[in-house]
This record gives structure tokens, sequence and C-alpha cells, in this order.
């Protein structure tokens, strides 16, 4: 069967459940198409020796009762995998090796799931074009030398390439959804405390959350219901009842109140970008939703506010990186020079620039003008949603301001490039799920994705909404497979 | 409040200087596990076994608070008359160094779970309250170890996480003793509500000391300096003493005192500079964003309440009024928890007619004698409240005298024995037969008429050596009681 890789994860289930394919073949698929895909650099790790291993143990007594029986997977290199090396994309964890595994991936695991390898990402998730990581650029199966975006660009590139049959990421302030949207995938940031953040290497912990990046709705649903679990070794992690999701699936959304925030239309959006917009308010109309106008109107002051508490926690949640314990330790004279020249030698520019302005938000003397002021616009934001959730169901955006850009493109440009996030750091701020699907293309032919954001813990709802969109828009990602020979 | 003659006050010339104090407690949490992690806390563990991947800090490792660490602090703050604040935050305190594995401590900054409260000193001339600021949980360092080689340091990361009280006092203190005092107190409460072992020499509580001094009769504070990590009583008056008459000296030289963190060095006993104001750490606190405002309900506090034991100044105040003892004697009785159930499981022991006072004198007589000598806690006692209740009650109903009390209490020394079977079995039993007694006297006289005609004619000192005689007839168990009666009446 060639066309294995073609398969979506709800096919490939049913087929290995119908024992139609093996764990084996579908593995060995996966592994053969990654050999021939070094080009886009989506792996850090690949663990193919031991994922066929594992395959081959799984067809011996194969638990088909299972949600992912045999399926298998590569996730982001931001998740702790027992005895497979963890590097979050730094060079400061080149050599790390967890003991143990986070809890969203012992979650895919224990559903009969195998690990394929670990996925390039920007360094500490802090990127939004995978430029930043230190195992170098990864390609967008969409055109070549096209960023995928970030920081899950590896994830999005294996997707999307085909080299995995769905996989995980991280979404600090779009990093999911950004990239879905710029290989042409769907991407899902759950609820905050909806996944654990146990064992994911930690950016900013009041933003981080784990979700599922699929080819499609339904396959995204599936993961979402496998990842997402209460676990009291995550203190933010919240007790509340979880749908099975992917079962739960429908595309009706009658009647469903839509919001279509105004402060979304910023200056500068491309033509292309509103199109799509007003395209997408169409096609929720067309599946007997309504939409509404509304305000969010603290949107514009997002982005800043998400750029003082992201570097302010992650300032201080990489302070664990000092060369004592684990990682990366640089020769020094003393215990201070061992940490300088270890932080400067381990660390890239980007994590160096976000650990200085987060270091300097937190200092005596700022931090009520910058740290203690975001946190209360973060408020007003989160204030803002909750008023649009008395009139409608669920929110309508486009989820970024512009398709995927050449690499190196933005490389000088920090503030540039951290617009890219401009339409879902707001989601973050406030806890909220947010989901990106592809939607249409630019002029170039390059993927255009429209973001549906939902209520707390109302994952069912985007996901239905997605679901009815998607086969109205039914969309045909153009991959050329140009980097394979 | 105290009365003038006990103030302590340093004098240069013409000027007098008052000390004012104000001490930062560091009581180690009694709890098997850690702050925020399962580790255990066992003291002298070899290094580094008991360290979990949180408390090593470990990529993607995450802090769960442990619900009975938050219960020993609101117990303590109960204790301390203070106010349980049913919202508290968790910060992180920033800052580098080897044996902070996370690159920052989880502490309480601007919203500790315990507000302010008092505790009473009893001082030789009365009672002195100081106030409580606040208490706050946060994590022990892990220790850097820096003499065991030549070019590295090792770091041993078992006290990493471990729970620490911080209990701040207001600047209420005011001289060595006082802090001493205070330290006593702070001690005795916590080891009454079993919440801190306040075991010094393991660095279960210490103290950052803050001293300033003033003219006397100045309502301004000076500047203050901070003396760090101070572990013990005797070193905490040291340091004070010394940097008190430093600040004094450099006062009265005309210079000014600047606001800095000192060290002691006990060896030298001197306090010297660590760093300046100007040095000090930024430590960019915030809300630790893994944690959730620690939130507790009334109902939650009010169990906590319904669980505290007696505490020491209600004890004393019951001894007092109970068994009559003296303020002195409560004191001393109810310093340390072991002592105090120690005295009261005598006085149980001793069932209906029982002599308090006997009790008491021979608890803080000869065994605590015992325990000095010997190095021994209460707790450790040769000799078991039931058998020393047993023995004072054979001097109460004269079985025993209390001299011969004295050779039997030294017999139960060895292996706790029963002071009913030695008397038994010694034949210490007391002679009380008057009968008995009358015939053995009979026979002292009649072998020393001449003394006994001398007596009677006036020579009134010698009744003491026909006490002494029979005494030695009876190989010292006659009653003495009846023996003088006896005599009085056949001389």
């Amino acid at each position: 069967m060639s066309d294995i890789t073609k398969q979506s994860l709800t096919e490939l289930v049913e087929n290995i459940k119908d024992k139609k394919l093996s764990s084996t073949e579908v593995t060995k698929a996966f592994i053969d198409r990654s050999e021939k895909s070094k080009e886009l650099n989506a792996y850090i790790t690949e663990d193919f020796t031991s994922a066929l291993n594992k395959a081959k143990k799984f067809d011996q007594k194969p638990n088909l009762d299972l949600k992912l029986p045999g399926v298998p997977i590569a996730v982001k290199d931001l998740f702790c995998t027992k005895d497979v090396k963890t590097t979050a994309g730094s060079k400061i964890l080149n050599n790390f090796v967890p003991t143990y595994e986070s809890t969203v991936t012992d979650n895919i695991w224990k559903e009969g799931s195998i690990l394929l390898g670990k996925l390039n990402c920007d360094e500490f998730a802090m990127g939004s074009s995978n430029e930043t990581s230190f195992f170098g650029n990864v390609q967008n199966p969409i055109d070549k030398d096209l960023v995928p975006g970030g920081s899950s660009g590896g994830s999005a590139s294996a997707v999307a390439g085909q080299l995995t049959p769905i996989t995980i990421g991280t979404d600090t302030g779009g990093s999911i959804r950004q990239p879905a949207s710029f290989t042409g995938t769907v991407g899902l940031k759950p609820t905050y405390g909806s996944c654990s953040r146990y064992g994911i290497v930690a950016f900013a912990s009041s933003l981080d959350q784990a979700g599922p990046m699929a080819q499609n709705v339904k396959d995204c649903a599936l993961l979402q219901e496998v990842i997402s679990s209460y676990d009291p070794k995550d203190s933010t992690s919240i007790d509340f009842k979880r749908n099975q999701y992917s079962k739960e699936l429908t595309n009706n959304i009658k009647g469903k109140k839509i919001g279509i925030p105004k402060e979304y239309r910023v200056d500068g959006m491309p033509k292309e970008i509103e199109d799509l917009w007003q395209k997408g308010i169409q096609y929720v109309k067309d599946c007997g939703a309504e939409t509404i106008d509304i305000s969010l109107p603290h949107t514009s002051y997002a982005l800043p506010t998400y750029y003082i508490v992201a570097p302010a926690e992650a300032s201080s949640n990489l302070a664990r990186y000092d060369g004592v314990k684990y990682g990366f330790r640089a020769k020094g004279e003393n215990l201070i020079d061992m940490y300088e020249k270890t932080r400067s030698e381990g660390f890239g520019a980007e994590v160096q620039r976000r650990i200085m302005i987060g270091t300097y938000v937190l200092s005596s003397g700022y931090y009520d003008a910058y740290y203690l002021k975001a946190q209360k616009v973060r408020k007003l934001i989160k204030n803002d949603f909750d008023e649009a959730y008395k009139k409608v169901d669920a929110i309508l955006t486009p989820s970024t301001p512009s398709s995927a850009f050449k690499i190196g493109e933005k490389t000088n440009d920090p503030v540039s490039m951290y617009l890219n996030d401009i339409f879902t750091v707001p989601v973050n701020l406030a806890g909220l799920p947010g989901i990106s699907i592809p939607a249409g293309h630019d002029s170039r032919g390059y993927p255009l994705g429209l973001q549906i954001i939902g209520k707390a813990f109302d994952e069912q709802n985007i996901l239905n909404i997605a679901y009815a969109m998607e086969e109205k828009i039914n969309f045909k990602n153009k991959i050329t497979d140009w980097w394979i020979k | 409040m105290s009365k003038k003659t006990s103030e302590y006050l340093i004098n240069r010339k013409d000027n007098q200087y008052e000390v004012v104090i104000g001490l930062e407690v560091h009581a180690q949490v009694l709890s098997e596990s850690k702050l925020f992690s399962t580790s255990a806390t066992k003291f002298g563990a070899e290094p580094n076994t008991q360290v979990s991947l949180v408390d090593a800090a470990f990529p993607g490792m995450l802090p769960v608070i442990n619900e009975f660490c938050v219960k020993q602090a609101i117990k303590t703050g109960i204790g301390l008359n203070a106010k349980i604040n049913k919202r508290s935050v968790f910060d992180r305190k920033n800052y580098f160094y080897a044996d902070l594995p996370q690159g920052y401590q989880i502490s309480q900054f601007k919203d500790p779970i315990v507000g302010e409260g008092k505790v009473i000193l009893d001082m030789p001339d009365g009672q002195k309250e100081i106030g409580i600021e606040r208490l706050h949980l946060e994590q022990d360092a892990g220790k850097s170890i820096h003499d065991i080689d030549p070019q590295n340091t090792f770091v041993d990361l078992n006290r990493s996480g471990v729970a620490l009280m911080e209990i701040v006092s207001k600047p209420d203190l005011r001289s060595p003793d006082e802090v001493s005092a205070y330290i006593k107190k702070l001690r005795s409460i916590m080891r009454y509500l079993g919440t801190c072992d306040g075991n010094m020499q393991e660095g279960s509580l210490r103290a950052d000391v803050n001293v300033s001094v003033r003219p006397k009769g100045s309502k301004e504070f000076g500047t203050r300096c901070e003396i760090k990590n101070v572990n013990s009583i005797k070193f905490m008056q040291m340091a004070i003493e010394y940097e008190a008459n430093r600040q004094v000296d450099m006062i009265e030289e005309g210079g000014s005192i600047d606001q800095e963190t000192r060290l002691f060095d006990t060896k030298k006993n001197e306090t010297r500079s660590m760093r300046s104001k100007e040095d000090a750490h930024d430590y960019r606190y915030f809300p630790d964003p893994d944690l959730l405002p620690l939130e507790v309900s009334d109902e939650f506090i009010n169990d906590l309440k319904n669980d505290i034991p007696e505490l020491p100044d209600d004890k004393k105040k019951r001894f007092i009024d109970e068994f009559k003892l003296s303020p002195y004697e409560a004191t001393i009785l109810i310093s340390d928890i072991d002592t105090a159930k120690y005295f009261e499981e005598v006085v149980a022991k001793m069932g209906k007619n029982k002599d308090i006072k006997l009790a008491v004198n021979w608890i803080t007589g000869e065994l605590f004698a015992v325990l000095n000598n010997k190095n021994l806690e209460i707790s450790e006692s040769p000799i078991s409240a039931k058998n020393l209740a047993i023995l004072v009650n054979l001097i109460k109903n004269g079985t025993i005298s209390g001299k011969i009390a004295k050779t039997v209490f030294e017999l139960m020394l060895d292996g706790n024995k029963d002071p009913q079977k030695i008397v038994e079995e010694k034949g210490l039993k007391q002679q009380s037969d008057p009968k008995a007694l009358e015939a053995l006297i009979d026979k002292i006289i009649n072998d020393n008429r001449e003394k006994a005609i001398e007596y009677k004619q006036g020579k009134e000192k010698l009744f003491g050596f026909f006490v002494g005689q029979a005494m030695k007839a009876s190989g010292g168990k006659a009653n003495p009681q009846l023996i003088n009666e006896i005599l009085k009446k056949k001389l």
C-alpha cells in the first residue's frame, strides 16, 4: 500500500482495526517517507528502529480496542519522552535524555500509539518560523525555502508532508495555530488546563498548552480526546468533564451564533486575508449559523501584553538551565563565569532576547509599569471575551495576518515576526480554546487559515463548527513532494 | 512592660543607646515530605538520596503544594495568635546559585499565609508582648559543600524544597535576653503544636537578625543591619552584642550606619559585611504561574483550630490554678512540651492522695540533675513518669524517708526499676512501728544514761545525738518524725 501515508488518522485507525493494515506496515510507510524527507529537517531525533520494534510487538498481540492502535506518531521536541533525547530545539539541552514521560505523550502511548521521533521546533518554543531552532530551519512542504511557521514548525511540516499521520504541538501565543495555518493543516489550542503541562519543557507557564495538529478536524478531535486529562501533577490542570470529542463530533451547527470581532481588521492586513474572512463568514452562514458583529476592545493591547507576560515567565522558567545539573555546560573560571558562558553559548539569540526582556520587566522599579500593568490588561482582554460570549457561542477570525513567508525574510525584524501572533495571542491570554483550519490559498497558492475561538472548555463546539466549515470549504493542500528526489 | 531596672543599654561617655532587634526566624516545617514534592525530609540522610525530579528542577517538572505543610503553617499561625489569610500567593524569588536548582525559590512575598500576631515573653521583671509581622511558607535551598575538594564545590539537594516557615517579628525586641526568650517561646509553641521540632543543631530553626541602635528615648529607628543565618541562641546573643556595639562606636565616632547584610563569624565573635544595599539582589518576585493562589475555607481553618492542643501560656495558667504551682515552677515545667507531658503523667499516676509540690521538687531537682549530667532529653529519661510517681507516693505515705528515697532513686536509674520492688528487695522500708521504735529508743537511752541526764539538765543540743543514734541503730530506716516524737516523750 503505497498510499498509506496519504491516509488520515481516522482511516489508519479503521484499517488497523479492520486488520487491513498492520502497525508494522503503517509504521514502515511513515518511516520510509520520513527517510526520504530529510530535506524538510522536520525531525531533531528519529526513533525509527525502536518504533519498528514496537510496531512488530504490537502486531504480535494487537489490542484493537485502543483509540490509536499501533499508530506511529512523531511529537514536538518540547515533550519529555522517557529514554529519548529531548532538546526543546536548544543547544543547552542537546544531550538531555529524560528519565520520565510527559503526561500528554503518556496518554498517547497508553492508547496504543508508537513514538516515531521528536520534531523540530523553535528554541524553547520561542519563534514564529522555526528559524530559532539550534537544529536548523524546517522547510514548509508547501514550497521550498518557505517557513512552516512556529514554534511547532517541525510538527506542522511533518503533518503536512505526511511524515506522521498526526502530531502534537504546544501553543503559548499561536505556536500550533500559526504553523497549521502556514501549512494547510488543522491545529487546536485547547483551553488552558485541559492538557497537562507535566513533562513539557516550559516556556511561559500561564500560557503554555499542548494540542493536536492534524490533516483534518476529525483526526484533531480524536487526538484531543486522547491527550486531554486532569492531572494532579499539574496544579493548573482543571478537573472538568471531557467529551469524547471525535464521537460527539457533528456538522450540525444550525442556530449557532458566531461573533465577528471588528478589532481583528488590522491596519495593513492583506486584502486576501480580509477576503478569506468574508468567505469564512459566508461558510458559517451556509452551515445555518448566524454571524454577529462584536467588539473585543482591548485586542490591540494583546500583543504588547503577551510580550511582557511571556518573556517574564520565560526568564524565570529558563533559569534552571545553568549547566549545573544537566544539559550543556561551558567551562568557566568560577561559578558565575560558568553560568555566563553556559547560557551565552547554550541559548540562541531569540531566547536570550526574551530572557533579557523578561528580566527587565520584572526588575524592581519596572515591575509595576510593565508586569503588573500587563497582568491588568490581560484581565481586561479576558473580560472582553466574557462579554462577547454573553452574545455569541464562538468567534471567527483569520488565524494569521499573512500567509507563510520565506526563510530569512523576517529574521532580523523581531517585531514584524511577533506580529504573526496578533490574532492568536489574545486566545492564550484569555486561556480559551482556539482552532485554526485551512480555508483557502493566497495568490501564490500558499494556504491561509481561519481561527475559531471558543468558550473555555467548549472544545466540542469549535470542533463542530470547524467540522461543518471544513465540509463546505473542501480545502485541498497543494503539495508536490518537491523535496523528494 | 519591662521595668527600667533590666533595660539593656549601651553606654558611651554621656550617651546611652537602646538596641532595636527584629528577627526573621526560619523554622523547618515538621513534615515527612517536601513543600512541593513527595521526597523525604529526614535529617542526616546520604547526600542526594532525598531528591525528586521536581527538587532538582528537571525540565517540565511542576510543583504541587503539600497540603500537610499548609496545615502546619496555619496551625503555627493560630499558635502565634495571628490572622490566617484565606487567600495567599506563592511567588518566585529569582536568583542564581548552584544549590538552587530552579534558579528561583518558591516563597510568599505580598500575600503570606499568616498575617499579624503576637507572642508573650515571660521576662524576670514581667511579661512582654512581641508582635509578629507575618509568617510565610517557602522552599529551602540545597547545600553547597566547599571543603571536600580543593577545586570543586559539591551540592547536596536533600534539603532542596524542604518546607520552611519564615516568621517575621516586629522590631519589638530590645536585648539579647529578650531574643533568647523569644526564640525559646517560638520553639516551645511550635513543639507543642508539632509543627517544627525546633532542633537548632540540625538547622531546623535559624534566624536572620536585624539590629539597629538609637539614642535612648528616641522614637526614630536607626539604620539596621541584617545578620544572616545565625543558628544558635548563644550566637544570636553574641552577634547582637557585637553588632550593637559596632554600630554605637560608628555613631560615637561621628560616622553613620550603612544598611547592609552581615555575617557572624562564630570563631572570631564578630560580624562582617557580606553585601551592601547597593549590591542587594533584585529578586524579581512575581507570582509563580505554576501554582494557583492558595485558598483555604473557614471550615478548613476551624478544623485546624479545633485540633490545636493546649499551648504553653494556657498550660502555665492551668498548672498554677489546678496544681497550685508558683509561676516560677509552672514556667519551668511548661517551657518544653516533653517536660510538661512528663509532669502531667507523674501527676496522673500518683492517684488521689498526691503531693504535687513534692513531685515538682523531684522532677526539677533530682531528675533534671540526672538528665543534665547524662545530657539526655526528658523524653529519654531513664526513670519513667510512672515510677517517679510511685517513688513520690512512697515518700508521701511514709513508706520511705526522703533520704532513703534518694538511695532508691539512684537504684532506679539502672533499668527504670520499680521503686516499690527496690524498697522491698533491699529492705529499705521505713520503720514506722511505734512499739519497735520505742524498744529501740529505750535501749539507746539505757546505753547513754549520762547523756540523757545532761539533756534533762538543759543540754538540749544532745537531742540531735539521740536522733542520730536511733537512725543509726535502725540502719537509717526509722521514720524520723516518729523518732522525734518518741524521744521527746522518753527523755
